[in-house]
């Protein structure tokens, strides 16, 4: 018998960001005894940083828009190599989700009429994304908090989740410790949902918090899961640069969508020199047309700005190299001559906070300093499109921490209609999955003592090696050699790094107790942040051509036989391998929206 | 420009601690936060902060520095005189788990009772019709990042453990605030605000206004609004007779609180019989979340917080 707490659920879901919460609604409502595990306080997760909206084709400011449109900028943005299946599932039901929140109490801004507003956002024909100024996702995840309190789901909250226990073949629940006390906590359950988000922790500039460090993705994967598509990680074209405190703090895209514009030292709209071909008939080539564009959805294209966020992340990254940035290694995104200062604060207020607070920059008189900052990784857990169910029975996974839906690169307010389509999905069919199961195992006592003696392990080690040391070394290495622009010859030593960083990860030394203690909790993350980096910087090696969130300087081109494959990331007896899976195909009805002419 | 910083940091736990000096090298345009983190990756390993975005957008950073509550993440080392040593102790109002953590449990028990939004049974499905205008006051309501500076600074609990089962809080007072001025909903809180939720106790001193990080007007846009209210419904002898003889009937039904459905869903770690929990806080058996605060006011080290505090109350009285 465990000397530890335990208890028994019917689905538990590892993460309280959007998907989570989405999820765990959805299972209570679906009749299953439902906890959310979350290693964060309730209402504090990622999903909070969300700023510009939730896409989804409800067609309140343009009527011509619907979910096929929706879905064709969703495949095109991805550079086709989503899910066909997830994205049409997601263009289809993200109306119904955002609707559903207004339910619960979420206050949208509006539109003359009085419906939800929507705005112009990155690859999106239609302005698109319901939106709260520029704090959306501080909206969904305080909805979706206050919801799940009201229906009384179980919440343990700044609970970590060391390791997925199974029996057999199947999942039998979750193993973990509480910060507050260090004391372990076994939660059986026969249905698992994976809801943790991503893995930008990996990278030294990134916009994500401390809790990005792919624990999803690495317990999914020691217990048997595939990832797909993790050589794609999204770099937002504009993070902040100044001062190196902030370094890769999100600015969000409304800027863009609000009429805001980059340009470089020269003070040139330099976007309209990096519009590809695969953009060309559907963008502005003038500046003239550009700015009429935003009155006129129908009669002109739309402004490169808004091209997607792989494509102006690159072009940013080109004119910086090209010796065109900013005094502070930028460019610059100007809203001050675009908007006035009322439109500023009214449309765009934590924006205008953020510097005014951190960076001594008045937005509505001067330009913003932005550069590339690491945002969201495609790349997840292989997910079933329908059920969200991953390859190991009882498994399932949701949001960023699942693959498939955005291809190789995700467009802006995609992600918040991805969580609450997807969260509400797999949640349904967890609870389904656990009440169909005609029996239930509990994991091995010695499993358990296993995940025991793992988690201790850092205070037994003598190595004395420091976990923050490690950890800001391997974010200089992928951030450095797996970042916005590789190679083969960057890549191989990445990952002769990360097996250096492996030993010395083993070594690490950890001062205190139990209670609380960062560096404890740190030595046992860097291990899952080394297992994501090595998957994605495996399969970027092996993806020989830029596609996506996926650029090589050595294959530069996009190369059709790859837009026909899927990699898949395995872990075997402790070792990652690459294996290459054909992407499903869309039936006709589907491709036919690709032939049209825009 | 890069100097060293010295700071006092508050280390212990809810037995007691002390303050622990400190010196770290800090660059320019850095906040309280990074000094704190290189001091963790540098010098102290296991001092326990909790933070998430480093943006001012979740409100996890939530403490007292030089006495006034602040996040952690929006402080600049910037605002102090070159060479001030900056003190940083844990939110007084809540218990102590662990340095710079705090038990905010209070606060999310609070959240359980309140009633929530209650939209009309006839409209749904997308069929919200609301005028910006009309949502503008909730919104701002909406911006609150529960960083619970408010709830911390309010005196009616601040040093009153005894007000806490009574008093859901200024954060509460904005959600009741919120949901009351929502065009749609069909619940009225009033009087569970006023009666249960201690409303009329606060005596408007604004001190949740001056820290709220989000620059949200609590006093002005949803405190006194609400007690207004309270008055309208409560005292209004025209109202009041109105709704006797049945020539007013309110659009919205009177609520109690949400709570009392049971067990708190929201858990807390076990005490086992295994005794594994050598390191842990302890805390007491059967104690509720609204355990007894723990204040770092052991001896001298809490009068230390607490001179900061006033000094910082006194300051903004004298300039506001």
């Amino acid at each position: 018998m465990a000397d530890h707490e335990t208890h028994d659920y019917d689905v538990i879901v590892i993460g309280a960001g959007g998907s989570g919460l989405r999820a765990a609604i959805a299972a209570h409502e679906a009749g299953a005894r439902t906890a959310v595990v979350t290693k964060s306080l309730l209402g504090k997760a990622h999903t909070v940083m969300a700023e510009g909206g939730i896409a989804a084709s409800m067609g309140n400011v343009w009527p011509e828009d619907n979910w096929r449109v929706h879905f064709r900028d969703t495949m095109r943005g991805g550079k086709m190599l989503n899910n066909w299946r997830m994205a049409q599932l997601h263009a289809q039901e993200a109306p119904d989700r955002v609707w559903e929140l207004e339910e619960w109490g979420a206050l949208f801004d509006r539109t003359k009429d009085g419906k939800i507003s929507q705005r112009d956002f990155g690859g999106h024909r239609y302005a698109r994304l319901a939106h709260v100024g520029d704090r959306t996702g501080l909206e969904m995840i305080r909805t979706l908090q206050q919801h799940a309190v009201d229906l009384g789901i179980d919440v343990y909250m700044e609970c970590t989740v060391t390791r997925l226990l199974k029996n057999g073949d199947a999942i039998a629940g979750t193993f973990g410790y509480w910060r507050e006390t260090g004391s372990f906590i076994q939660l059986n359950a026969p249905a698992v949902i994976i809801a943790t988000g991503g893995i930008g922790k990996s990278f030294k500039v990134t916009s994500n918090s401390w809790e990005y460090t792919g624990d999803g993705h690495a317990l999914a994967l020691s217990a048997g899961a595939n990832l797909i598509n993790m050589e794609f990680v999204q770099f937002h074209p504009t993070g902040m640069v100044w001062p190196l405190s902030v370094r890769g703090l999100l600015i969000t895209e409304s800027v863009r969508g609000e009429g805001g514009v980059l340009r470089n030292s020269e003070g040139k709209r330099f976007m309209f020199d990096y519009i590809s071909d695969y953009f060309k008939a559907e963008t502005a080539d003038t500046e003239e047309e550009a700015d009429r564009w935003y009155d006129d959805h129908i009669n002109n294209r739309r402004p490169p700005e808004l091209l997607p966020r792989d494509e102006v992340a690159r072009a940013i990254n080109s004119e910086i190299k090209a010796g065109r940035g900013s005094p502070h290694g930028g460019v610059y995104l100007d809203i001050a001559t675009r908007r006035s200062a009322a439109d500023i604060h009214k449309r765009l207020p934590s924006m205008y906070h953020q510097f005014k607070e951190l960076a001594d920059v008045d937005i509505t008189t001067d330009p913003m300093e932005v550069a590339p900052t690491c945002h969201y990784v495609m790349g997840g857990i292989e997910v079933d499109p329908e059920t969200q169910a991953a390859t190991v029975s009882g498994l399932f996974a949701v949001g960023e921490a699942s693959g498939g839906m955005h291809g190789s690169n995700r467009l802006g307010g995609n992600s918040l209609s991805d969580l609450l389509v997807f969260g509400k999905r797999a949640g349904e069919f967890a609870a389904d999955y656990a009440a169909k199961l005609p029996s239930r195992q509990v994991a091995t006592d010695a499993d358990v003592n296993a995940a025991v003696t793992a988690a201790l392990k850092p205070f037994e080690t003598k190595g004395g090696e420091n976990a923050y040391a490690v950890q800001s070394e391997l974010q200089d290495v992928m951030f450095d050699l797996v970042g916005i622009i590789r190679n083969a010859e960057e890549m191989q030593r990445a990952l002769e790094q990360i097996e250096k960083f492996k030993t010395r990860a083993a070594a690490v030394t950890v001062e205190g107790g139990r209670a609380y203690n960062p560096g404890w909790h740190v030595a046992l993350d860097i291990n899952n942040m080394l297992t994501v980096s090595e998957a994605c910087a495996r399969a970027a090696l092996e993806r020989k051509e830029s596609r996506g969130g996926h650029t090589r300087d050595d294959y530069p081109a996009t190369d059709p036989h790859w837009g026909t494959i899927n990699l898949i990331v395995t872990q075997k007896g402790g070792k990652i391998a690459i294996e290459h899976k054909p992407l499903p195909q869309m039936p006709e009805d589907l491709a036919e929206l690709f032939e049209e002419s825009h | 420009m890069a100097h060293d910083l010295h700071l006092r940091v508050w280390r212990g736990d809810g037995d007691g601690g002390d303050f622990v000096d400190y010196t770290v090298p800090v660059e320019e345009g850095e906040v309280v936060l990074d000094a704190l983190h290189r001091l963790q990756a540098t010098q102290a390993g296991d001092l326990a902060i909790r933070w998430n975005c480093k943006a001012g957008k979740c409100g996890s950073c939530s403490a007292e520095i030089n006495g006034k509550p602040r996040l952690m993440c929006m402080t600049r080392l910037s605002i102090f005189e070159p060479g001030e040593t900056i003190t940083v102790n844990p939110m007084r109002t809540f218990p102590v788990i662990r340095d710079l953590v705090t038990d905010v449990s209070f606060n999310f028990e609070k959240a359980r009772e309140v009633p929530s939004f209650a939209p009309p049974s006839d409209n749904v499905g997308g069929k919200f019709r609301m005028a910006q205008v009309d949502v503008d006051r909730s919104q701002e309501f909406r911006k609150c990042i529960e960083c619970f500076l408010c709830q911390n600074t309010c005196h009616v609990i601040r040093d009153h453990e005894e007000n806490k089962p009574a008093f859901a809080g200024p954060r509460f007072f904005i959600r009741y605030a919120e949901l009351d001025m929502h065009p749609l909903d069909t619940h009225d809180r009033k009087l569970m605000a006023q009666e249960q939720e201690g409303l009329g106790l606060c005596n408007i001193t604004k001190c949740c206004t001056e820290v709220c990080p989000e620059n949200i007007r609590i006093t002005d846009n949803a405190i006194i609004p609400m007690k207004e209210r309270v008055v309208d419904s409560k005292y209004d002898p025209v109202l009041f007779l109105g709704s006797k003889i049945g020539m007013r009937k309110s659009d919205r039904s009177p609520v109690g609180p949400a709570a009392g459905r049971g067990v708190s869903p929201i858990k807390h770690p076990e005490k086992t019989a295994g005794g594994e929990v050598a390191a842990a806080v302890a805390s007491e058996p059967g104690e509720s979340a609204l355990r007894k605060a723990a204040l770092p006011a052991a001896g001298a080290t809490g009068a230390a917080a607490g001179v900061g505090f006033l000094a910082w109350a006194l300051r903004r009285r004298r300039t506001s």
